[in-house]
C-alpha cells in the first residue's frame, strides 16, 4: 500500500513539472528562423563561448562558497540550539526564520543602509574614531546577502535532525569512554548528515540561479547565470537560449550534487542518491 | 565541547546578524522622507495611509491566504510523498528524487513562464487559483527535503513492528511514524510558507484578474521607490508574529505547569 | 496533536468564508487595469468606478518586459496597460494592440502637440500619452564643483568610484552611443563596437550598476554622479538639496508611458472611458500631483503650481531636449545589444 501513496504526487509532478520541463526541453533544441522553428543545437554550442562559461562558472563559485559558509555558520547554530529544553528550542527555531517572512527586498534594501558608504556600521566606525570602509559593492557584500537569505535553510534541516538523535547511541559511546569531540565526530555527525545533505542542497540549488542580492549588493558588476536567463526570456525574446542555458546549468548543478553525494557516501551517510 | 557562554554568545550573534537588517526596516517606517537614504524626522503617517490603501491590503489579504493554503497543502502531499518515495526501489527513487529537485533548480523565470503556458494551454483563467497551484508546486520538493532525513532516522523495522502488532497501515502512521517524523514535517512546512510569502517572479507570471500578493505589489512599486507603507506593514506583520509567539509560548509553559501540578497531587 | 488540528482547520474555514466574502457575484462590468506600480493616485480608481459603475481590477508591473510577456501570452483579458515608447511599437507591430477610437477621447485635445504623433505610434492610433520625461545626470554639487554638460563626465577618471550607471542594458548602451555622438537607436554593429569599448573603458570608474536603489543611494550621498530619470531626479533633488540634474549637451533619450488596449480586451468601450476619464484635466493632475513626473496633458500643466510649472527638470525648454530621440524597438538586432552588455558585465 505504501508504495503507492506516492501516486498523486507523481501525478502531480508529472503536470506541474515534467510537462513544463518538456517544454523547455523542446525550446532549448529548436531556433525560431523565419518564425518558423528548426532543430538545432545551436543554444547550446552558443554556449560554449568563453563569455557564458564565465558566467556560469562564476555563479557556481558564488554559490558554493556561500553554501560552506553557510554550513560552518549554521551546523553549529543547529547544534547548540538542539540541545535547549524543548520548549524554548519551538521559540528559538522560529525566531531563526521569521525574519525571512519579512520581504526580500526590504531586506536586502536595509542591508545596504547598513553597508554604504554613510551607512549605519560606517557611520559607527567613525564616531568611535576609526576610518570607515567599503563594505558595500564587493564579493564580500554579495556572500554576506547570501548567507543572510539562505542560513535558516541550512539550519532547520539540521536541527531537524539533530534534535530527535537517539540519545541512548550517544550514552552508550559516552560510556565506552569516548570524549565530546569523539562522540561528535564519530556518531553525532555521521547520524545528522541526512539533514547536513538536504540543507545544502535547499542552499545551493537556489544559490546558483539567484541574482538578484548580485545586482543590489555587488553593484551589478558582474553577471550571473539567473540573471543571463531573465535577459534571454524578458529581454531578448530568445526562450530558446534561455531554455538551453537553464537546462546547461541543471545539469551542472546536478553533476556537482552528485560528486557531493558520493564523499558524502563514503562517510558512511546515506546520500539522497 | 565548547563553554556554554561562548555559545550564548554565537547564538545572540547570528541573531543580530539575522534582525539587523528588521530593525532598520521597522525604523525606516517611521522615517518622514519617502526615500530610503536619510532620516527626515519621526513620523506615523505611512501606517495612516497603511490602512486606507486597498490595494496593498488587498494584497496582504492574498498573500497570506495563498501562503497558509499553500504551506498546508504542500505538507500533506509533500509528506505522503516523501513516505512513499522513501519506500522504493533504488532507481525510481532517483528519477523521482532528480525530478523532485527541478524545480529547486530552475530559475524562477523558468519555472514562472513555463507554469504560465501550461495554464494558459489548459485554458485556466489566471488568478488565485492558478497562483495557488504554482506556490504548491515549488513548495512540494521543499517539504520532501525536509521529511526525507527524518524518515531515514526511523529504526528500520518500526513500521513492521507495528503493523504486526496489529495496526492499521493509517494508525501506524498516525501513532508510530508521524510522531517521530513530526519536526521534519514542521520544517517542510515553514519552509514553505517561508517561500510562499516572499516568491515574485513566479507569482506574477501565474497570477491575473487583479489577485496580486505583497512581493508583486513591492517589486512593481521598486521603480518609483518602495513606498514607506510597505515598511510600516512589514513592521506591523512582525510585531502581530511576536505577539503570537510570546502568546503560545506562555500558553504551553502554563500547560506544562498545570502537568507538573497535576503529577505531584 | 488536537490544537494542532483546531488551529490548521480554524485556518482553513476562515480562509475559506474569505474567499466567498472576496467573489461576491455582481453584474457590473470589470475593466482590467495593468500598470506600473505606484504609478497613479489611488483614488482617482475610485473616483471613476463611482462615476461609470465599472469594476476596476487593479495589477501593477515592474519592467516593460515582464507586462509584455503576460499580455503575448493571453494571460488575463487587460483592458488597459501602461508600456513605454519602444515597447508600444514592438506591441503594434506584434498585433497586440486594438485601435483607440480618438472620437471617444474627447480629452485627447488637452494633449500637448509635442507628444502626440511621436514615431513609435505615428497617428496616435494606438497610444495615448500618460507621463513623459528625459534621462539625465544627477550630480551631487558638495562633489562635482564643476558645470554638468556633457556625458564625458560619466568617462572621468576625478569621479573614480563616484559613479551610478543603470543596470539595464539599453540605457547604459544609450548613454555611451550618445557620448559618442551616434545615434541611440542605431543599427550600425561598427558603432555597437566602440560603444562596448567606451562601457569596458568606464567600468572601472563605475561604483556600481543600479537599478531602483539609486534613489537611496544619491539621497544618502553614497555616489556623486547617476544617470537617473527625470521624474525620480526631482524627487530625490526635494530630499537632498544638494542634488542637481542636467541634460546633457550631445541629446538624451525622451521617454513616454502611454495608454493602450490590448488585442485580448474584451471591453473597448470601457477601456476608452477610462483612458479618456485618466486624461481628464483634473484627474490627470491628481495623478501627477502624486507621482510627481511631467504630465503629457498641456490643460494640467497650467493647473499645476507655479514652482513645478517652471521647473525644467519637469518641463525643460525645447532647445535643451533638441538632440534627444525616442527608443525605437530594435526587433531581433536587440540580440546584439545583449551580447554586448554580457561582454561588458563578464569583463
Amino acid at each position: 500500500m505504501k508504495k503507492y501513496v506516492v501516486l498523486p504526487y507523481i501525478f502531480w509532478s508529472v503536470l506541474f513539472i515534467v510537462v513544463p520541463l518538456i517544454l523547455v526541453l523542446v525550446f532549448s533544441i529548436t531556433i525560431k528562423t523565419n518564425g518558423n522553428l528548426v532543430l538545432s543545437l545551436d543554444n547550446f554550442k552558443r554556449f560554449l563561448e568563453p563569455v557564458y562559461i564565465k558566467v556560469l562558472v562564476r555563479s557556481l563559485t558564488l554559490a558554493l562558497i556561500s553554501t560552506i559558509i553557510c554550513l560552518i555558520l549554521g551546523y553549529p547554530a543547529a547544534l547548540i540550539l538542539s540541545k535547549e529544553v524543548t520548549n524554548k528550542r519551538n521559540i528559538l527555531i522560529l525566531l531563526f526564520i521569521i525574519p525571512m517572512w519579512m520581504n526580500f527586498l526590504l531586506r536586502t534594501y536595509a542591508w545596504m543602509t547598513i553597508l554604504g558608504k554613510n551607512g549605519l556600521i560606517n557611520n559607527f566606525l567613525s564616531w568611535i574614531g576609526l576610518p570607515t570602509m567599503n563594505l558595500l559593492y564587493n564579493n564580500g557584500a554579495v556572500i554576506l546577502g547570501m548567507v543572510y537569505n539562505f542560513l535558516p535553510f541550512m539550519v532547520l534541516p539540521i536541527y531537524t535532525v539533530l534534535s530527535k538523535m537517539d540519545k541512548s547511541v550517544i550514552e552508550a559511546a559516552k560510556d565506552l569512554g569516548a570524549n565530546k569531540l569523539k562522540v561528535f565526530l564519530k556518531i553525532i555527525f555521521p547520524l545528522s548528515l541526512p539533514g547536513v545533505t538536504a540543507g545544502i542542497t535547499m542552499v545551493f540549488m537556489p544559490a546558483v540561479s539567484t541574482f538578484v542580492i548580485s545586482r543590489l549588493l555587488g553593484g551589478g558588476q558582474y553577471m550571473l547565470i539567473g540573471n543571463l536567463i531573465e535577459q534571454q526570456f524578458l529581454f531578448v525574446g530568445d526562450w530558446n537560449f534561455g531554455s538551453a542555458l537553464s537546462i546547461i546549468m541543471m545539469i551542472m548543478i546536478l553533476i556537482s550534487m552528485a560528486l557531493m553525494s558520493k564523499y558524502d557516501r563514503k562517510d558512511g551517510g546515506q546520500g539522497l542518491w | 565541547m565548547v563553554k556554554k557562554p561562548l555559545r550564548k554568545i554565537y547564538i545572540v550573534l547570528l541573531y543580530v546578524f539575522l534582525y539587523a537588517p528588521i530593525v532598520v526596516l521597522i525604523i525606516f517606517s517611521f522615517n518622514n522622507s519617502k526615500l530610503r537614504g536619510n532620516w527626515d524626522g519621526f513620523t506615523f503617517k505611512w501606517y495612516f495611509q497603511l490602512f486606507k490603501d486597498r490595494y496593498i491590503l488587498k494584497s496582504l489579504y492574498y498573500t497570506i491566504t495563498i501562503a497558509i493554503l499553500s504551506s498546508i497543502i504542500s505538507t500533506v502531499i509533500g509528506t505522503i510523498s516523501a513516505l512513499g518515495i522513501y519506500n522504493m526501489k533504488s532507481i525510481k527513487k532517483k528519477i523521482i528524487l532528480n525530478i523532485n529537485y527541478l524545480p529547486v533548480l530552475n530559475p524562477d523565470i523558468v519555472t514562472g513562464i513555463a507554469l504560465m503556458t501550461l495554464f494558459i494551454f489548459f485554458k485556466m483563467k489566471l488568478g488565485f487559483m492558478t497562483m495557488l497551484l504554482a506556490h504548491i508546486t515549488f513548495n512540494i520538493p521543499y517539504v520532501i527535503l525536509a521529511v526525507l532525513p527524518k524518515l531515514k532516522q526511523l529504526p528500520k523495522d518500526i513500521l513492521e513492528a507495528a503493523l504486526d502488532l496489529g495496526a492499521t497501515p493509517v494508525l501506524a502512521f498516525k501513532k508510530v511514524i508521524l510522531p517521530e517524523i513530526m519536526p521534519g514535517v514542521i520544517t517542510g512546512a515553514l519552509i514553505a510558507f517561508t517561500l510562499s510569502i516572499d516568491d515574485f517572479v513566479i507569482s506574477f507570471f501565474t497570477t491575473g484578474s487583479g489577485v496580486t500578493n505583497l512581493s508583486i505589489t513591492i517589486y512593481s512599486m521598486a521603480r518609483r521607490g518602495i513606498n514607506p507603507k510597505i515598511n510600516a506593514l512589514s513592521s506591523l506583520m512582525f510585531l502581530s508574529v511576536l505577539v503570537l509567539l510570546v502568546l503560545i509560548n506562555k500558553r504551553t509553559s502554563n500547560k506544562r505547569e498545570d502537568v507538573f501540578i497535576n503529577e505531584k497531587n | 496533536m488536537k490544537r494542532t488540528k483546531l488551529i490548521i482547520s480554524s485556518f482553513l474555514i476562515i480562509v475559506i468564508l474569505l474567499m466567498f466574502i472576496g467573489c461576491k457575484g455582481e453584474d457590473k462590468v470589470t475593466l482590467n487595469v495593468f500598470n506600473w506600480g505606484d504609478y497613479i493616485d489611488e483614488t482617482v480608481i475610485s473616483e471613476f468606478e463611482k462615476e461609470f459603475g465599472i469594476n476596476v481590477n487593479y495589477e501593477t508591473f515592474a519592467t516593460n518586459e515582464d507586462m509584455y510577456v503576460k499580455i503575448k501570452q493571453g494571460a488575463t483579458n487587460y483592458d488597459v496597460a501602461f508600456p513605454s515608447d519602444y515597447m508600444i511599437e514592438k506591441m503594434i507591430k506584434e498585433d497586440m494592440l486594438k485601435e483607440i477610437d480618438l472620437d471617444n477621447i474627447d480629452n485627447f485635445k488637452h494633449i500637448n502637440e509635442q507628444f502626440k504623433n511621436l514615431a513609435f505610434d505615428q497617428e496616435n492610433k494606438y497610444s495615448i500619452p500618460y507621463m513623459w520625461g528625459t534621462v539625465g545626470i544627477l550630480y551631487n554639487t558638495k562633489v562635482v564643483k564643476e558645470p554638468v554638460k556633457s556625458w564625458d563626465i560619466l568617462w572621468d577618471e576625478k569621479y573614480k568610484n563616484q559613479i551610478l550607471m543603470l543596470d539595464s542594458q539599453r540605457d547604459s548602451i544609450a548613454v555611451a552611443l550618445k557620448k559618442l555622438g551616434y545615434s541611440m537607436n542605431t543599427r550600425d554593429k561598427e558603432k555597437l563596437e566602440e560603444a562596448k569599448e567606451e562601457l569596458i573603458k568606464q567600468k572601472p570608474l563605475v561604483l556600481a550598476y543600479v537599478v531602483d536603489e539609486v534613489k537611496g543611494m544619491m539621497i544618502g550621498e553614497e555616489a556623486a554622479l547617476a544617470v537617473v530619470w527625470s521624474g525620480d531626479a526631482i524627487t530625490m533633488m526635494k530630499e537632498n538639496e544638494n542634488l542637481e540634474y542636467a541634460i546633457p549637451k550631445e541629446g538624451t533619450n525622451l521617454w513616454f508611458d502611454n495608454m493602450v488596449i490590448p488585442k485580448t480586451s474584451k471591453h473597448k468601450k470601457e477601456a476608452e472611458l477610462f483612458i479618456n476619464f485618466m486624461t481628464r484635466a483634473e484627474i490627470s493632475l491628481k495623478n501627477t500631483n502624486y507621482i510627481g513626473y511631467s504630465t503629457t496633458n498641456s490643460e494640467t500643466v497650467k493647473m499645476l503650481s507655479k514652482e513645478i510649472q517652471n521647473n525644467k527638470v519637469a518641463y525643460p525648454d525645447k532647445e535643451d531636449i533638441k538632440d534627444s530621440e525616442v527608443f525605437l524597438d530594435p526587433g531581433n538586432f536587440i540580440k546584439e545589444y545583449d551580447k554586448i552588455w554580457t561582454e561588458v558585465k563578464a569583463h
